[in-house]
């Protein structure tokens, strides 16, 4: 080959990127040394005295923070299931049409809440279900007393995923869809010669076909058991649902930029991105054990 | 395919049809509710007798609308911010694609760096480290923050994306191009990139996507109101809560004065550049990223 003298050029290539990921991403990681500071902004992180593991002691007494962590994981989970089920039961739904024109403008439309953002779809939302939005209307016409949905604190955990999964089920076909699509059509020629009906062919030659893109998704969301969803609950929740609504990172948010309590809110941000670092490198580490999968 | 088209067959056909046309609708019932309270008159829409017409008909939210200045300027940043954004992506990610796409036999240094990207992604300081990089740096109030924060922790996803793309174009395609003696440089600009289309439009489209909807970072960089992208001014004005303790009388009246008719019409505005760009990407989008990420 005559690539040999490439790497300087290579190099080069790589500079303005690095240059660019070692002052925004690579800078910022060392002021995770704030969490075992007593900090003093006056000071900075060079001339601040170090205090050791005395704020994460203090963190793990707070019932506040231990709530947060628990609203976290609880919402994360309930929308790790549903955003796998519902793609999933869509896109096979939507494999058993046959006029291609219809398929493909229902794709167009389940697509698009995806690339709305949450402030947009907040705010939509919040009027919808507005104490005299169009869902309470519909309520009072069948005779139940309007609610005050986005103020229910019993409520909210659900309305937070069920919202999310209507935002991202559409998105989420996308790569159900060109697995089915992977799928050989002499299978289901085969299945149609034995008798198979529409069912059977769904059991028999459907499922099989796309099961590994369904394991690996599941592995994969793993990775996302701290992820609750910054944006979304953010534009969605008020005081009167933190019990159940608060996460991990609306948390830090308000202890950090609104109370300034920087070594608190930076020891609580540490811990969650050093568990959730852990979770998507096991992540990865199963996908490539199960199905061969390799990010790269 | 040959399938049976029994009677059973096609009633199962008909009411498929017609669960997922349904839930097609649901998809965008919320943006037409928007519209339709944008043009409703606001005592109509205080009452909440809105649903799925206007009523009322008039244009004086969008009227009231021309004259607020700052929202015009928000808007503006925006543009500014998703020009520099995604022309920054466009620019770095083939560069930085191009030489990790290499084996380690081409380019000895490839795993590391490629493991150093990787933990970009993957680990952060968390929310408090960042801002206070940022402020360290002297960008606060400026466009650059929101450009350059932003853009460093979505663009190692992206360059994954266009990784796995090069790395399917067909090896001969760069030997013909050495043997005829081209150049680093060459083969990237004239082989690679013209041939990688699809997934730079897919990347460039959720960069644009991207730095249109986020709000957080105009929310905590900027200080001031007047530097405000879009997103943030909007998210200030419709679904900003006071955090201090509220009582459930105090979110039932905060909810009904608002000014529901014009925060719909700023809602339904924002939307639109997103609605416009989306169907034309949509082709490639789909393409790139079943090509980039699954890899059957």
């Amino acid at each position: 080959m005559r690539s040999k003298g490439f790497a300087k050029h290579y190099y080069l290539m790589l500079l303005p990127g690095f240059i660019w990921l070692f002052l925004f991403s690579i800078v910022p990681m060392f002021g995770i040394i704030i969490a075992f500071q007593n900090f003093n902004p006056g000071k900075g992180v060079f001339g601040s005295e170090f205090i050791g593991l005395e704020t994460f002691q203090y963190m793990f007494q707070l019932s506040d923070t231990m709530n947060v962590f628990f609203n976290t994981i609880y919402i994360a989970v309930m929308k790790i299931i549903g955003n796998l089920i519902v793609p999933l039961v869509f896109a096979l739904m939507l494999n058993e049409v046959r006029y291609m024109g219809l398929k493909r403008s229902i794709q167009t439309i389940v697509y698009l809440p995806h690339f709305l953002s949450w402030v947009i779809l907040g705010g939509v939302l919040l009027d919808i279900f507005a104490f005299q939005g169009p869902i309470n209307q519909l309520l009072e016409f069948f005779g139940v007393e309007p609610i005050l949905f986005f103020g229910r604190a019993d409520l909210f955990p659900f309305l937070v995923v069920g919202s999310d999964v209507w935002k991202e089920f559409g998105f989420n076909t996308i790569i159900y869809l060109a697995a089915l699509t992977g799928i050989n059509p002499a299978l289901y020629e085969a299945a149609g010669i034995d008798g198979a009906s529409r069912l059977r062919m769904l059991w028999h030659v459907t499922l099989p076909g796309i099961r590994t893109t369904a394991v690996l998704l599941a592995v994969l969301s793993l990775g996302n058991v701290l992820n609750a969803g910054f944006d979304q609950i953010f534009n969605l929740y008020n005081p009167l649902v933190y019990s159940t609504g608060d996460i991990i990172d609306t948390w830090v948010y308000r202890a950090g930029l609104l109370n300034l309590q920087y070594e608190l809110a930076t020891a609580v941000g540490l811990l969650k991105s050093v568990a959730g670092f852990i979770l998507i490198s096991l992540s990865y580490y199963l996908a490539y054990k199960f199905t061969n999968y390799r990010i790269f | 395919m040959m399938r049976s088209k029994s009677l059973s067959s096609k009633i199962a056909d008909v009411v498929l049809i017609i669960i997922l046309v349904s839930i097609a609708i649901t998809c965008i019932l919320p943006l037409w509710y928007t519209l339709s309270l944008s043009l409703s008159s606001k005592s109509a829409a205080a009452a909440g007798a809105v649903a799925l017409w206007p009523v009322e008909f008039n244009f004086s939210s969008y009227q009231q609308l021309l004259q607020d200045g700052q929202f015009f300027k928000s808007f503006w940043i925006s543009v500014q911010r998703v020009v520099f954004g995604a022309g920054l992506n466009f620019i770095i990610v083939p560069l930085m694609a191009y030489p990790l796409s290499k084996t380690v036999k081409d380019f000895k240094g490839r795993n590391v760096l490629m493991w150093t990207l990787i933990f970009t992604m993957l680990f952060n300081g968390g929310l408090i480290p960042l801002y206070l990089t940022v402020k360290g740096y002297g960008l606060m109030n400026s466009i650059w923050a929101l450009v350059l924060v932003g853009g460093a922790q979505t663009i190692v996803f992206n360059i994954i994306l266009t990784i796995n793309f090069f790395r399917n174009l067909p090896k001969s395609l760069e030997e013909a191009a050495l043997v005829d003696g081209a150049g680093p440089w060459y083969i990237l600009f004239k082989v690679f990139i013209p041939l990688s289309i699809p997934v730079l439009a897919t990347v460039s489209l959720f960069s644009i996507v991207y730095h249109w909807n986020e709000f957080l970072y105009g929310l905590i960089f900027m200080t001031r109101e007047e530097f405000y992208p879009l997103q943030t001014y909007i998210q200030q004005l419709v679904v900003s809560v006071d955090p201090s303790t509220m009582t459930e009388d105090q979110y039932k009246r905060m909810s009904e004065l608002s000014n529901r008719t014009l925060d719909a019409a700023k809602i339904f505005i924002a939307m639109i550049p997103v609605l416009v760009v989306y169907p034309f990407l949509q082709k490639y989008f789909i393409h790139g990223i079943t090509l980039g990420s699954v890899k059957e």
